[in-house]
């Protein structure tokens, strides 16, 4: 349920803001509940924006500068929408011995973009990470949650291209 | 205290109601009273056991694990007879068990033990009474039923059990502590963040038997008096999440975790909680603070967890698999379990085998299995024939060992002394091609990334250790970096706060003590000898071996190479970032790097 960069902050959203409201309600009673928020809320929005932090402060009735700590502390936490796909490239040991670098250097080429940024269309995002714990089918690449093991350079374009494609047939 | 030797779970699924499960319920209860077994023997409703179309109306006999099947009325008399009467199971309404298959894991190897693996690929693990029928939480009625918690601190520490997240510290004596402190509540935590890359063997249990686990921490909460339990498990593990909440569930449900479990008065809950993708949460006191809702970061201990954890509340912290071993030390006896494994640590471990190794994957050894009986006999040695160069254990705070150490026995004593650590289990396997100054390159890279910075030296030594191996890897390294190499290596290990960076040099230290001529070689030579670093190689095409197929300038990222189709190609060095995708895809082996 990722947002368009160009779209309103997801709380001016009465959708979205029902979906805050709810994940806040739901786990605002626990202990700890404020990383059980945050996860939740990058989970169902897919980022957590300055507004969307001071919110979640007020209704817990904590800092605001305690949930700016904690969001900018943990890499899954974003502030800004990702692209609507997200490629997410393994660079744990097993992948940097097994060649993920050049399976970088091929995304690189086929979309124009560096890891850390999104494709200019807001269609695909790449990402490093570290392990995603499929360490015998190294290099992995994380394309929307689904790990793809074993990828060759040479089958890498085909598989970004299919991304791509995906997205013009209905 | 009630104490049933057995209980009965009655399938309360809407479709085996409709098929007569009251009727099947009413006539078991005559029949036990009729047996005088009321005492003896509880029945309980629960919502559902096996497929009801197919299966129900159905019951499940806890702990002896016989799932009946197909009941009616009249075939609840001759079951409670034979089953509870005579001690045997009737095989004809027995549920065979059903075959579930994981490609992940193969079949176990000669000189494999597996124990913790057991299950895993054998069982449905989201079906709790496929665990029941291989015996599950049998240990946990025998504790309840028969243990105090003395005793079972007691039994876990006869085991020699020592703590598989890493640092192999004593089970037994862990929960002792945590027993004796006298503040209230407890807890019960579970460390399922699994950070060092290269490992996924506590992924693998969470997702294949994730009630071992719970089953061992229940076990543990008793020992310990603990009431409310937390699994913290990385968010990279999505699907080991969910299991374990259908686990987590559907325990509940059989009334093996919640109030009074088993009937014994004792109550036990656990819930699950995810990170956020930070690697420090894997240190104790970092992951105490994440569950609270803090920036995970480490703080000075003592006090320990075990005195003053979450929320300031005495608290256990184990890894998964030490969680794991817990019921078959109970049920199996310490006999068993202290036959296994070299003089200081019994028992088995995990290791997840990657790298340039023929078979990767999760395997399962004796502690004290030699590196070369993992690697060559299990692993079936190095890939593509090539020479075996180093293998890494521990993840980043481990160290990488040579093919002198190939005969070391692997225990927490022997790595530790040889300058890696076992670590949680992660093993990479490095072939010839490796070059150790750029793994060390790699690892220092992972700790500077991961460093929480609360520490002056584990922030800013950490960045100029890469640096400088930046730089030697460029070809601009000058000879005094290996003294100062050394010399931040201590700085860092010597005042540092947690384990992340006391371990961080280790790569760093044990790559300039084995492979100290690949240093010397990028330095003095600006030579890099297993041809790795980029500024230090240049590609070329053996005009004798191109057949001209184009497949190399096509996959070139940066357009570097040219030719016709059917004629020699050739690689502009001024373009050429080097990165190796032509070798790789040249079916002629034409490419080389000189
Ligand atoms: C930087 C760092 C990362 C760690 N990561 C993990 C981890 O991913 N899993 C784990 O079980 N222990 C990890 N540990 C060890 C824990 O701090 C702790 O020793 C362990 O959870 C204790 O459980 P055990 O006694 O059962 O091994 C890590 C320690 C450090 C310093
Ligand atoms: S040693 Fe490093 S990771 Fe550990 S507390 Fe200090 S700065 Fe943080
Ligand atoms: S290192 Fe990439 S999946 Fe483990």
């Amino acid at each position: 349920m990722t947002l368009t960069p160009n779209q309103l902050d997801p709380l001016d959203n009465p959708r979205m803001r029902e979906v805050i409201d709810s994940t806040i309600s739901e786990f605002g009673d626990q202990n700890g509940a404020l990383m059980v928020i945050l996860n939740h809320l990058q989970e169902r929005i897919g980022f957590i924006t300055k507004p969307m932090q001071a919110y979640v402060a007020e209704k817990l009735n904590v800092p605001v500068s305690k949930v700016h700590g904690v969001v900018s502390f943990y890499s899954f936490f974003t502030t800004e929408p990702r692209g609507k796909h997200l490629v997410k490239f393994c660079i744990g040991t097993a992948c940097y011995v097994g060649g993920a670098s050049q399976l970088i250097d091929k995304a690189k080429q086929v979309l124009g973009i560096e890891p850390g940024q999104t494709t200019s269309d807001g269609l695909i995002t790449l990402e490093v990470c570290r392990c995603v714990g499929a360490c015998s089918q190294a290099p992995v690449v994380v394309i929307d949650e689904v790990n793809h093991g074993r990828v060759r350079p040479s089958q890498f374009a085909r598989i970004l291209t299919e991304v791509q494609k995906s997205e013009v047939a209905p | 205290m009630a104490y049933y030797r057995s209980t009965v779970l009655v399938s309360m699924d809407p479709v085996c109601i409709d098929k007569g499960a009251l009727d099947v319920k009413e006539q078991l209860i005559k029949e036990l009273a009729k047996h005088n077994l009321s005492e003896e023997v509880q029945v309980l409703d629960i919502p559902r056991v096996g497929d009801p179309e197919t299966e129900g109306p159905d019951f499940l006999v806890y702990p002896e694990g016989s799932h009946y099947i197909q009941l009616t009325p009249a075939t609840v008399g001759p079951i409670v007879m034979e089953h509870f009467i005579k001690g045997r199971e009737l095989q004809q309404y027995k549920a065979q068990m059903r075959d579930v298959t994981d490609e992940e894991l193969g079949e176990p190897k000669d000189k494999e033990i597996r124990i913790i693996l057991e299950n895993i690929g054998k069982i449905d693990p989201r079906n709790i009474e496929d665990y029941i029928a291989v015996d599950g939480y049998q240990a946990l009625a025998k504790v309840l039923g028969e243990m105090t918690p003395e005793a079972v601190i007691q039994t876990i520490l006869d085991s020699k059990l020592r703590g598989r997240g890493g640092a192999g510290f004593p089970t037994g004596m862990k929960w002792k502590f945590a027993r004796q402190a006298p503040d209230t509540p407890k807890y019960m935590v579970c460390n399922a963040d699994e950070g060092d890359p290269g490992a996924f063997m506590n992924r693998k249990v969470l997702e294949g038997d994730p009630h071992s686990v719970l089953e061992g921490m229940t076990i543990g909460a008793y020992a310990v008096g603990a009431n409310q339990g937390y699994i913290y498990c990385r968010a990279e593990y999505p699907i080991a999440v969910s299991t374990l909440n259908i686990a987590i569930k559907q325990a509940r449900e059989y009334g093996l975790l919640g109030k009074d479990i088993l009937g014994s008065g004792f109550d036990f809950d656990i819930e699950v909680r995810m990170g956020a993708g930070a690697f420090v949460c894997g240190e104790e006191t970092a992951l105490l603070a994440s569950i609270e809702g803090n920036r995970g970061e480490p703080r000075v201990r003592p006090p320990f967890p075990a005195s003053k954890g979450l929320w300031g509340k005495p608290t256990n912290i184990n890894n998964v698999e030490t969680y794991a071993n817990v019921p078959k030390i109970i049920l199996r006896g310490l006999e068993w379990y202290t036959s296994m494994g070299s003089e200081k640590s019994k028992g088995t471990k995990t290791f997840a085998l990657a790298g340039d190794v023929a078979n990767t994957g999760l395997i399962e050894v004796p502690l004290g299995t030699t590196l070369r009986e993992i690697i060559y006999d299990i692993g079936g040695g190095i890939k593509e024939g090539k020479a075996f160069k180093a293998v890494q254990t521990g993840g980043p705070m481990g160290g990488c060992l040579p093919a002198s150490n190939l005969d070391l026995p692997v225990d927490y004593e022997t790595l530790g002394a040889a300058g890696s650590i076992m670590g949680s289990g992660g093993m990479i396997v490095m072939d010839e091609d490796t070059c150790m100054v750029d793994i060390a390159r790699f690892f220092m890279e992972f700790t500077q990334d991961e460093s929480c910075g609360k520490c002056v030296p584990c922030r800013v030594g950490t960045r100029r250790i890469l640096e400088i191996l930046e730089r030697i890897c460029a070809g601009k390294g000058v000879p005094e970096d290996i003294p100062l190499l050394r010399q931040l290596c201590s700085e860092i290990i010597q005042d540092s706060l947690c384990g992340l960076g006391q371990g961080a040099p280790n790569p760093v230290i044990s790559t300039m003590k084995h492979f100290m001529d690949e240093y010397e070689a990028h330095i003095y030579e600006k030579r890099c000898p297993a041809k790795v670093c980029r500024s230090l190689i240049t590609f070329d095409i053996l005009p004798e071996k191109c057949t001209g197929c184009t497949v190399c300038a096509r996959n070139c990222p940066v357009s570097a190479i040219t030719g016709e189709r059917k004629q020699t190609h050739v690689i502009n060095t001024e373009i050429c970032i080097r990165c190796g995708i032509c070798k790789q895809v040249c079916n002629f082996d034409a490419v080389v790097i000189k």
